[in-house]
């Protein structure tokens, strides 16, 4: 008996959800409206957070993120600046070094700057030999720090920097950015909420007289909920899978100009799609805030739909 | 089955509904609720349905004493009282099935019980062959019945109808009597308020008479 019970109850629960359903199929225009503006809202963090994602990978692409470049005296032949070279090389906590003499420094920043006819009127080369240092990348702060200071030591070097600053200024702007996406995912999740209450409170009131009626021959609170519950479970779940659509969509169409703009640069950079986290957590999130708004609307008026 | 301890209801800032009523209706009895209009039988009838709860008093329905009735519970209590009315409340966007189905899918019986026990009280009302029709293409009288037949497919032990044949006429709202007294037959309790004296009155059973909210006269 008590299985046959548990069988009836989960019956009912496939039916009113399917029904529920049905119920949004037989007004297509109603229901897509609400589903597009569940969906652009869902759409909008998400698709900001591919973008910050984007971003952060092509941060981590430079590899030299904290590499040290050592200016050399200009007394210091290529020959010595070399040697030197090899002999970093063997320190413990560096992983690659590399020697640019101050011609190969001229030749390079010619080609790159495009400044070409203006370095031809200078008498002599202004720029000091380098040498490149790539630390190892597990290092502390303060172990690079106490490398810096003794790389500086160094009487060949004029002098030691660390190429620190402007990756620690990307990251604090990318940090920025996911507070604000945050932010801005709270807000529109709000958004969400307030949409599909909102419409299942029209149902509700649409419903009146059946709510009434239910509730006279014996129907639990439980029992008018859950149809309601259902259907704000179905917008937002719908709303979701929209927006990860329109996700696709739009990745799609820029992602044709990135990759130009990638092989403009010399860059290994694709576009990350975040296709399958996407195709999970959006339809889930909807389907979440979808049932709490229904939640919400549903004990606010439910309540005050009694007979009479 | 239902008593009444000098039971008053008084709505705010108005006069008082009921005032002082007591009586009592035995198992498996039947009887009708008399008054003229706003003598307050609707107001009886919503305190037995639990609709409305008196300000004073003591309603006892099955032993239950429902002023100590919490709220959550109201539902499950409503499933043991079938009630009809006056203009049926039934829900005209679902077949004549589905409405009767109604009490039994809210108290969760099986796909086959449903049908069955439908079928039963649409067959016993005389409405077999009607249960896929809308009720807005049937006549007062149909609907009627298939407020009753939603109303007794859970086999209550009580029926409470409010003025049941108050848009019918004289032919239907016998028909209609009939089938009360045929449910009275097998054992559940009737209780009917109508203001139709002419109809009433050809019938063998108790009359409690309110007047103003008091029991007027109270005899077989």
């Amino acid at each position: 008996m008590k299985l046959l019970n548990i069988h009836n109850y989960l019956l009912r629960h496939v039916q009113v959800m399917l029904s529920s359903l049905g119920e949004l199929w037989r007004q297509p225009v109603a229901t897509s409206m609400t589903l597009l503006v569940i969906g652009i809202a869902l759409l909008l963090p998400a698709g900001l957070f591919v973008i910050l994602k984007n971003v952060e990978q092509v941060s981590g692409e430079w590899q030299h993120a904290n590499r040290i470049s050592l200016f050399l005296q200009d007394e210091i032949s290529d020959k010595r600046g070399e040697q030197l070279a090899e002999q970093l090389k063997t320190w413990p906590d560096i992983v690659d070094v590399s020697f640019q003499s101050a011609q190969q420094s001229l030749n390079e920043f010619r080609e790159i700057s495009g400044l070409e006819s203006l370095l031809d009127t200078l008498p002599e080369n202004p720029l000091p030999a380098v040498i490149i240092i790539e630390p190892e990348e597990e290092q502390q702060q303060e172990a690079i720090e106490a490398l810096l200071k003794r790389l500086d030591a160094l009487p060949e070097v004029d002098l030691a920097q660390l190429d620190m600053q402007w990756l620690q200024r990307l990251r604090s702007i990318n940090e920025t950015g996911q507070r604000g996406i945050s932010i801005l995912a709270i807000l529109l999740s709000l958004s969400v909420l307030l949409v599909i209450g909102n419409t299942i409170r029209l149902a509700i009131l649409n419903r009146q007289t059946e709510i009434r009626v239910i509730k006279l021959v014996g129907g639990t609170n439980t029992f008018v909920r859950r149809p309601f519950l259902y259907t704000g479970m179905w917008y937002g779940f719908l709303g979701g899978v929209l927006a990860w659509i329109a996700l696709l969509i739009s990745l799609l169409i820029i992602s044709g100009p990135i990759d130009e703009l990638a092989a403009l640069y010399d860059s290994q950079f694709t576009l990350k799609w975040f296709g399958g986290q996407m195709l999970f957590s959006l339809p889930i999130c909807g389907l979440l805030l979808g049932v709490m708004g229904a939640w919400l609307a549903v004990s606010r008026h439910l309540n005050a739909i009694e007979p009479s | 089955m239902i008593r009444f301890e000098q039971v008053y209801k008084r709505y705010e800032g108005q006069q008082e509904a009921l005032s002082g009523l007591s009586f009592e209706l035995l198992s498996g009895e039947m009887a009708f609720l008399t008054g003229h209009s706003g003598a307050g039988k609707s107001t009886l009838l919503k305190l037995i349905a639990l609709i409305e709860r008196c300000s004073h008093g003591q309603v006892i329905v099955n032993n239950q004493n429902l002023s100590r009735l919490p709220k959550w519970k109201i539902p499950y209590y409503r499933r043991k009282i079938g009630l009809v009315f006056q203009d049926h409340n039934l829900l005209h966007d679902r077949t004549v099935f589905d409405n009767v189905a109604l009490p039994l899918i809210i108290a969760g019986e099986n796909h086959r019980e449903i049908g069955r026990r439908v079928r039963a009280a649409l067959d016993k009302v005389g409405l077999l062959g009607k249960e896929r029709n809308l009720p807005i293409a049937l006549s007062g009288g149909e609907q009627q019945r298939v407020g009753i037949a939603r109303a007794v497919v859970n086999r209550p032990p009580v029926l409470l109808a409010d003025e049941p044949t108050g848009n019918l006429d004289p032919e239907l709202s016998r028909e209609i009597m009939h089938l009360f007294e045929q449910f009275n037959q097998v054992g559940v309790t009737v209780f009917i308020a109508s203001h139709d004296q002419d109809l009433i009155s050809q019938l063998p059973y108790r009359h409690i008479t309110l007047q103003q909210g008091r029991l007027a006269e109270n005899h077989s």
